[in-house]
């Protein structure tokens, strides 16, 4: 899974950091930041993030898709 | 289950068909929308929108195109059967069940005056946001009533554009009856700052001007000129179509902590779940009081799990995820979580206008219920993890 914010859509509302915080983490100047190749068993978290961010930042694509 | 029908097209009704799929239910899936519209996002229609930052189009909500749905959109419900377990519609067709999900939210509270002139408009959908953004153009004096953060944001946006804004709200501060005072002077502060003119403790009584408005009568008997008005008086849960149905809703439609719609009799109807605003269920952070939210991350939470609920029976877990809310207010972003409004202390953690930020902690017999933020978008997330750790051991 390879995912990607759009930075330029961000809005800082945290949705993705709540659902897969292992992911997605805010630095120490409230910057977004994350993880962008995820391992397999964070997968539903971070699908849950990226239907969660309400700005709809957060793009998915699949392994091999 | 074979077939499901979904009562609401919007946010929850579109997510809790992507829940339903992604569940592994295979059968017939069908939308019914009031609107004729597919499902968009409210949340722009009183910010980027208004500001004419965005089109109507962008705040179309992404559809996945395996969803397999049938929306019959511009049809109200009209009436619920759960014994025979059919919707009727408005234009006479019966849909049969196997599973319900309502989830047709809330609508835009009316003015009880008799005489209401043009221009004098309500928002709550993508139609009311058009006609409302046409108005922002040619208006010059416009009075918002309403102390949510509906009747803030507008201002806002009104005041951005240019207009003379009032701001009428009936408590001591605006949005007090959601996070309080503390919060509600900050905000105040800000809308003071942007030269929006606040009236407090006062409501509107009636209007001025036929057929177009010239005034808003406040309740202390002055008059404020106005050619444009915005009423944002609080939602109200789109209930009519269950009249008869034998299932209550005072308030939105009663559920049980699982968002099993409840009979008249206490007992959960089999195969109907809610999800959204129209929801009011019982939640821990309120000792376990129903509560109805009109959050857009509640929405699309319950989505979730009302789909789970109802193909899972046997199976059902109590929907207790921390709410969270947003709302932009003159560029900043106010975020709260827990629940603020169910509070009866709160300790005032930071307090800077100037700077642009706040934290504000919210506290029911001791205990941390909530919190609100501007600025430092990692302190709020801090707040709603320590909120979910606190269910979770109580759990
Ligand atoms: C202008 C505005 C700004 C907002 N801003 C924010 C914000 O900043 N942050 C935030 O957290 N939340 C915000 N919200 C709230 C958020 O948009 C709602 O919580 C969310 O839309 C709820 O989704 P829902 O699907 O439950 O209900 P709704 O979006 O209300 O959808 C219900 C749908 O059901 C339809 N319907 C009604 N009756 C029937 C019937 N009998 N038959 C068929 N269909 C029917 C309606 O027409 C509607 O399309 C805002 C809301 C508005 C209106
Ligand atoms: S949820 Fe969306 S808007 Fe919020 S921080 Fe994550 S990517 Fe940004």
């Amino acid at each position: 899974m390879r995912v990607t914010v759009d930075m330029t859509v961000c809005e800082s509302h945290g949705q993705c950091v709540f659902a897969a915080p292992d992911v997605f983490a805010f630095d120490d100047e409230d910057r977004l930041i994350y993880e962008p190749a995820p391992p397999a068993a964070l997968a539903r978290h971070v699908r849950t993030g990226a239907l969660m961010c309400p700005a709809r930042a957060v793009t998915i694509a699949e392994d091999g898709a | 289950m074979r077939r499901v029908v979904i009562v609401g097209a919007s946010l929850a009704g579109l997510r809790t068909a992507q829940a339903l799929r992604a569940e592994g239910f295979r059968g017939t899936l069908t939308l019914v929308g009031d609107e004729p519209h597919l499902p968009y996002d409210r949340p722009p229609l009183s910010k980027r929108h208004l500001t004419g930052a965005a089109r109507p189009e962008d705040a179309d909500l992404p559809i996945p195109p395996d969803l397999d749905a049938t929306w019959l959109l511009g049809t109200p419900a009209k009436a619920l059967d759960p014994v025979g377990r059919t919707v009727r519609l408005a234009d006479g067709r019966e849909l049969d069940y196997d599973g319900l999900v309502i989830a047709t939210g809330a609508a835009a509270r009316t003015h009880p005056a008799d005489h209401v002139p043009d221009g004098v408009l309500t928002l709550r959908g993508r139609d009311d946001a058009a006609a409302l953004r046409t108005r922002l153009r040619t208006g010059r004096r416009i009075v918002v009533v309403g102390g949510g953060y509906l009747g803030s944001e507008i201002a806002g946006a009104a005041r951005g554009r240019g207009l003379d804004v009032t701001l009428v709200v009936s408590t001591a501060q605006p949005l007090a009856r959601l996070v309080a005072d503390e919060v509600g002077a900050y905000v105040a502060e800000l809308h003071r700052a942007a030269g929006i003119a606040l009236v407090t403790r006062r409501t509107a009584l009636g209007f001025t001007g036929n057929p177009a408005l010239t005034g808003v009568v406040l309740s202390d008997g002055d008059t404020v000129d106005a050619d444009l008005a915005v009423l944002a008086l609080g939602a109200e849960p789109n209930t009519g179509w269950l009249a008869g149905s034998g299932v209550p809703v005072a308030g939105g439609v009663a559920c049980d902590p699982c968002l099993r719609v409840l009979h008249e009799s206490g007992a959960p109807l089999p195969n109907v779940v809610a999800a959204g605003d129209i929801a009011r269920w019982p939640h821990p952070l309120a000792d376990g009081a129903p509560i109805a939210l009109g959050h857009w991350s509640n929405a699309a939470e319950q989505a979730a799990a009302a789909a789970r609920t109802l193909l899972h029976h046997d199976d059902a877990r109590p929907f207790t995820v921390v709410p969270s809310f947003w709302s932009d207010l003159h560029g900043s972003t106010l975020r709260a979580v827990g629940l603020p409004a169910h509070s009866d202390e709160r300790r005032v953690v930071r307090y800077d206008v100037f700077g642009r930020r706040l934290e504000v902690t919210y506290h029911r017999a001791g205990r941390l219920v909530g919190a609100v933020t501007v600025g430092g978008p990692g302190r709020i997330g801090a707040y709603r993890r320590i909120l979910t750790d606190e269910l979770l051991r109580a759990a």
